[in-house]
């Protein structure tokens, strides 16, 4: 009797995170990755197959803007992390009281608006009719209004903006608990800075500078806004040609097998840096 | 400087906000010597060690380590290793690599970094546990490696802040020992910051008693214990008895005490600043104080007291009693076992010998 009433509390407890996985994770997936092995014969008619997986290597547009998508990821969340690194080093380390909760607010507060919203701000900024543009002109730095927009540096800008606050987080966490002693050990022991950063903080810091970079990867690799308001039509992120095959050309098929391949490159590059960086998933997930 | 002294200071002081925490203090370590710093905690002892190793500024005063004036060489320069209270090893390092780090810092190639990680972890009785992660280690062997951690560099100077907090009795008794002989095997001189009196007295050879930034006395440990300069050394170091009185006169080393239930003792003079007619109070060791039969020495000064329990601790057993005054004094039992049986509220007489008990001006 005792069991079955904790067996069915247990039950009742994994059911909201059962109908999550199932519902919203396996089924789509599993869905997407049956429609990608599908080919279309005619208006009626389907057949088994890997013509869309044939499609994208062959095509080269495909594969390129796929290496291209999964490298300018790599380098958003390689300059992400070094640019979190000290803001997280100052929050966890140096502020003190109530200035440690204000600049944490101020890394939260973009995130209190949409993405949307967040990279149209950019936009006022870096565009020809933006503010950057007419200080340069008025400073007499440019002669003619400057265009920002529209290349990778805009994209990389906006992306790493975006990523910002999921590196600085688990970067102030994993700091936090680094004991003053081991840093005063390791300059007492003869190390300069950079030997202390390389031997002894960063680490201390791997577990959360993994999992940061694990997040801020996901969201770069996946993110469709920003590339294409900062980056313009020509951008080719590949997040645009699932959604043109989805929605453009309806072609759920092709865009399916994209899908899958993103999924595919994903794990793929998140099982690398584990490796590379020695953690487990277990270890950096907590 | 001495070209003998490892390490010497000159009217150093660090302020925080106002505050003096280490206020005018001068001191000179012989090489090869153990010097511990006694004092509670708050007493400025670790803000002095931080300025040794370089952790911190004094505002005033010089830091002199073999004669080179220290006070500008950041830490990592400073031919001194500290072994931090909670040790600090680095936890994402292996014992080997922890020991190698600051060998690595010297630039000793990987051969000569091996043989000598080796060479200490045989000194420290842990042969052969390189691989091993710290987090692995037990307390004592923890303890070891922070020490071979600093000592394969051969620093000048190694500072130690209270490491043996963090053990159990047994083992900090234990390791209290093995520091002063693997500080004699090595000949570093050892600067030894603790709260632990016990601690400084076993291990030191000089012990300086720190209270609010300043040394009350600076001796060694027996010289400490049995002619403590300060009131307050006398209170902190051992155990010892109080009693307060008026000074009724002087007899050349000895000063006449009348106690407040109005009984005449006498006791030694230790500071000079005594006034007849003024408060006074009279230190006395538990040892000292005799738990007297009829067989009573006819120089000794004494008091009755009532007993309150007998608190048997093996060769450091007491009794506790009231005295005149409700003070609360502890005399120590005979170790052979020979002292009667006490019944509580029985009334004894504690005497002792006047040149054993301590006499100086009561702090107001």
């Amino acid at each position: 009797m005792q069991s079955s009433v904790s067996r069915l509390s247990l039950w009742l407890l994994l059911t909201p995170f059962l109908l999550w996985i199932v519902l919203l994770v396996l089924l789509p997936h599993l869905q997407m990755l049956r429609v990608s092995f599908q080919v279309r014969e005619s208006w009626d008619t389907l057949a088994w197959g890997i013509d869309q997986y044939r499609n994208f290597f062959t095509e080269s547009y495909y594969w390129r803007t796929f290496v291209r998508t999964g490298v300018m990821s790599l380098f958003t969340t390689f300059l992400t992390l070094i640019i979190a690194f000290p803001i997280a080093w100052y929050i966890a380390r140096l502020a003190r009281g109530k200035a440690r909760g204000l600049l944490f607010l101020a890394c939260l507060i973009p995130f209190w608006a949409s993405e949307l919203v967040r990279t149209y701000g950019w936009m006022i900024l870096l565009r020809e009719s933006g503010l950057i543009s007419s200080w340069l002109q008025l400073l007499g730095l440019a002669d003619a209004p400057v265009e920002m927009l529209y290349n990778d540096v805009a994209v990389i800008i906006g992306l790493v903006y975006n990523g910002l606050l999921f590196m600085v987080v688990p970067l102030v966490t994993t700091l936090d608990g680094l004991d003053e002693n081991l840093v005063e050990a390791g300059y007492d022991l003869g190390g300069g800075h950079l030997t202390v950063m390389r031997e002894v903080v960063v680490p201390w810091a791997m577990p959360g500078i993994v999992s940061g970079c694990i997040v801020v990867f996901m969201l770069t690799l996946g993110s469709y806004l920003t590339p294409i308001l900062m980056g313009g039509k020509d951008s080719a992120w590949f997040t645009q040609q699932i959604f043109t095959q989805f929605i453009t050309r309806f072609n759920w098929e092709q865009g399916a097998a994209l899908g899958v391949l993103l999924l595919v490159l994903s794990s793929v590059i998140v099982w690398v840096g584990l490796r590379l960086s020695g953690q487990s998933l277990r270890k950096v997930m907590g | 400087m001495a070209s003998d002294s490892d390490l010497s200071c000159t009217g150093l002081v660090r302020r925080f906000s106002g505050h003096a925490a280490v206020d005018h203090v001068s001191l000179n370590v012989p090489a090869g010597t153990f010097f511990s710093i006694l004092g509670p905690s708050g007493c400025g002892k670790t803000t002095l060690l931080r300025m040794l190793a370089g952790f911190d500024k004094p505002d005033q005063g010089d830091i002199y380590i073999r004669g080179q004036r220290m006070n500008d060489v950041p830490p990592n320069r400073r031919p001194v290793n500290m072994v931090f209270q909670h040790l600090a090893l680095f936890p994402t390092m292996s014992v080997g690599d922890n020991i190698g780090y600051g060998l690595k810092r010297q630039k000793v190639p990987l051969a000569e970094r091996r043989k000598r990680i080796a060479e200490v972890l045989e000194q420290v009785g842990l042969p052969g546990l390189e691989g091993r992660n710290p987090q692995q280690l037990s307390g004592g062997q923890r303890q070891r490696v922070a020490l071979a951690r600093c000592l394969v560099l051969k620093p000048t100077l190694l500072l130690l802040d209270e490491p043996l907090g963090a053990l159990d009795l047994k083992l900090r008794e234990q390791m209290k020992v093995e520091l002063k002989h693997l500080q004699k095997a090595f000949g570093t001189t050892f600067v030894y910051i603790t709260h632990d009196q016990s601690e400084a007295m076993v291990m030191s050879d000089q012990v300086a008693v720190m209270k609010d930034g300043r040394f009350d006395q600076v001796a060694p440990p027996e010289a400490l214990y049995r002619e403590p300069a300060t009131p307050f050394v006398a209170g902190f170091v051992g155990d010892n008895n109080r009693i307060s009185g008026d000074l009724v006169a002087v007899q050349g080393e000895l000063a006449e005490i009348r106690l407040d239930d109005g009984s005449l003792v006498r006791g030694r003079i230790a500071s000079d600043d005594l006034e007849t007619g003024g408060r006074v109070d009279l230190f006395i060791r538990p040892e000292s104080l005799v738990l007297a039969g009829d067989a009573l020495n006819s120089g000794y000064s004494g008091m009755d007291a009532c007993i309150r329990s007998t608190l048997f601790d093996g060769a450091n057993s007491r009794v506790e009693a009231e005295g005149a005054g409700n003070n609360t004094l502890y005399a120590r039992l005979p170790q052979d076992g020979s002292a009667p049986r006490f019944n509580e509220n029985a009334t004894v007489r504690l005497a002792w010998d006047p040149a054993l008990a301590r006499v100086f001006g009561a702090r107001i």
